[in-house]
């Protein structure tokens, strides 16, 4: 095992119980400065808890995790930003006041709003990234007027206003048309390299997760009692790296992606495999 | 085509809005006139002439003994204590609502203490009221406030409950400290709701006011009504219900209208009644 100073990111033997069942047992991983994360797995196998961690919005029952060599911070902090598959940008603001919002919370520690000049010049401030997400024609609508895939892009420029260096995002195309989906990922690619993120992805798309990620993730069970289903949490059952995305070839080995399949594809289904009870 | 999916004209909703007030003034011109035939004097259903003719009385010709016009000087006394009583609600459910909703230390502290005074049948308090108050205003309109604020507290401690966690994460990630999270977030998302809270916690506010009013009162329209029951007035009792019906009507309609105006977002998506 490695230094932990070396990682943007260290998971030391997570476990997450609820209620004293177990969702997550010990989790370990490290990632890396810049690395882009795809995170796939079945229904219920605490993939979204495992993001939920990294953003603080939930603890650990057992381990630690580590952000750049400290322990993450209790609560969520501007240094993690986070993309849901919904409800992530504010319904009773418009799509350029969504995105000033960061600004004014910043300016104006009591009102954390804005008046007049200031407001002016926050708001000429994001004509730039209004046109690289597309809503420049937008910006004074609101989000409910906004099809998925713009309330999407909103979100994701909203997330990044902080600049943070790690994204999170939980499903954030899960509802979204395919053609719209190849554009969101255009988006994202784009951004990772501009803005130097680690980036965690949950996705149920094991295509999207193959094309986005340096690295895959599969969270499983490794143990199931059909008896008790529940007696067992999760864990990182598969880490692969994966080729930079944009660098064309370098495909995975088939028999891994079948393996991959098997265990994310079928997500609805709950049949018992690898079984170890007696 | 089935009867589901036939939608009436605009001439015909209104045509169909206005036909139970219609049915309604016809059955009862018909009721009273018949039974004005058998007794000119009878005080039980006057006709629409003197219930019209009583309105007028009330509205524009001044009380011989105070020289008042009655109606006027009853609405206003009226309303003055249901608007003062309904602002005071207001305060309250915005403050403990929030605080009960977004503060998991005020919920335990404040949540079951609300459950359980809310439950109290606020017209057992009016007597407690009435001794500690005295019988002037501040009793009433404390029994107005007493009726309606827990209700309203919280229906928005709920509003702030029902903000979708993410945007509450999303504003944590953003930078935000919990002060203004309260002015950008979670004020904005629950006063459209409010403004609904404030609507239903009418209703009762209008029984709340024209009891305490019936009780111990010298003007208001509560007072009136119980007032000239002692002389059988119905003349003058339809009218005074039908007027407070209107105003009730009003109040509603303006709270919604100034709902749609100011939250253009909220009501994005269709509106109910």
């Amino acid at each position: 095992m490695s230094s932990q100073a070396d990682h943007k990111l260290c998971v030391r033997g997570v476990s997450k119980y609820y209620d004293g069942v177990p969702v997550l047992e010990r989790v370990d991983l490290d990632v890396d400065k810049g690395a882009f994360c795809t995170i796939v797995g079945a229904s219920g196998c605490g993939k979204s808890t495992f993001l939920r961690m990294l953003l603080s919005q939930e603890h650990p029952t057992r381990g630690e995790i580590l952000l750049d060599g400290a322990a993450l911070p209790e609560e969520p902090t501007p240094d993690r930003g986070i993309v849901f598959q919904k409800y992530s940008v504010f319904t009773h603001l418009t799509v350029a006041e969504n995105l000033i919002l960061a600004k004014e919370f910043e300016a104006a520690p009591y009102t954390g709003k804005l008046f007049g000049g200031e407001k002016r010049t926050a708001l000429g401030e994001i004509d730039e990234v209004l046109d690289r997400i597309g809503l420049a024609a937008a910006a004074d609508k609101y989000p409910s007027q906004l099809s998925g895939g713009m309330q999407q892009r909103l979100a994701i420029a909203q997330a990044l206003v902080k600049k943070p260096s790690i994204l999170l995002l939980d499903e954030p195309f899960g509802a979204l048309d395919p053609g719209i989906r190849l554009d969101m990922h255009e988006l994202l690619l784009g951004l990772w390299r501009d803005f130097h993120m680690t980036i965690f992805m949950v996705t149920h798309d094991i295509h999207e997760a193959f094309k986005l990620g340096t690295r895959l993730l599969v969270f499983d069970k490794i143990r199931h009692d059909p008896q008790a289903p529940e007696a067992y949490g999760a864990t990182i059952t598969y880490d692969l790296p994966l080729k930079a995305p944009d660098t064309g070839d370098a495909t995975p080995a088939p028999d891994e992606i079948a393996g991959v399949i098997r265990i994310a594809g079928n997500s609805t289904t709950d049949k018992p495999k690898d079984t170890n009870h007696p | 085509m089935r009867i589901i999916n036939r939608k009436p004209s605009r001439v015909t909703a209104l045509a169909l809005g206005a036909l139970p007030f219609v049915a309604t003034v016809i059955v009862y011109s018909v009721a009273s006139h018949y039974r004005r035939l058998e007794n000119p004097a009878d005080k039980l259903l006057p006709s629409l002439e003197s219930m019209g003719a009583a309105f007028w009385r009330m509205a524009a010709i001044p009380d011989r003994r105070s020289g008042d016009l009655l109606l006027w000087v009853d609405t206003f006394d009226s309303l003055w204590r249901l608007g003062t009583g309904m602002a005071v609600s207001t305060v309250l459910a915005l403050s403990f609502g929030i605080a009960v909703g977004f503060i998991p230390h005020a919920r335990s502290a404040l949540a079951p203490y609300l459950a359980t005074f809310s439950l109290i049948p606020p017209i057992t308090i009016l007597p407690i009221l009435f001794i500690t108050f005295g019988l002037g205003e501040l009793a009433k309109i404390a029994l107005i406030v007493i009726g309606t604020a827990p209700v309203m507290i919280r229906s928005t401690a709920q509003a702030v409950l029902d903000i979708p966690r993410e945007m509450i994460i999303k504003a944590e990630t953003l930078g935000a400290t919990v002060w203004q999270m309260v002015t950008r977030l979670v004020l904005p998302q629950v006063l459209p709701k409010l403004i609904t809270a404030l609507r239903l916690g009418l209703v009762p506010a209008w029984i709340f006011l024209i009891s305490a009013e019936a009780i111990a009162s010298t003007t208001g329209l509560g007072y009136r009504i119980f007032l000239v029951r002692r002389y059988l007035a119905m003349d003058v009792i339809l009218p005074y219900v039908l007027w407070i019906t209107l105003l009730a009507f009003l109040l509603d309609r303006l709270l919604l209208l100034l709902s749609r105006r100011a939250f253009r977002w909220h009501h994005a998506g269709g509106d109910a009644l």
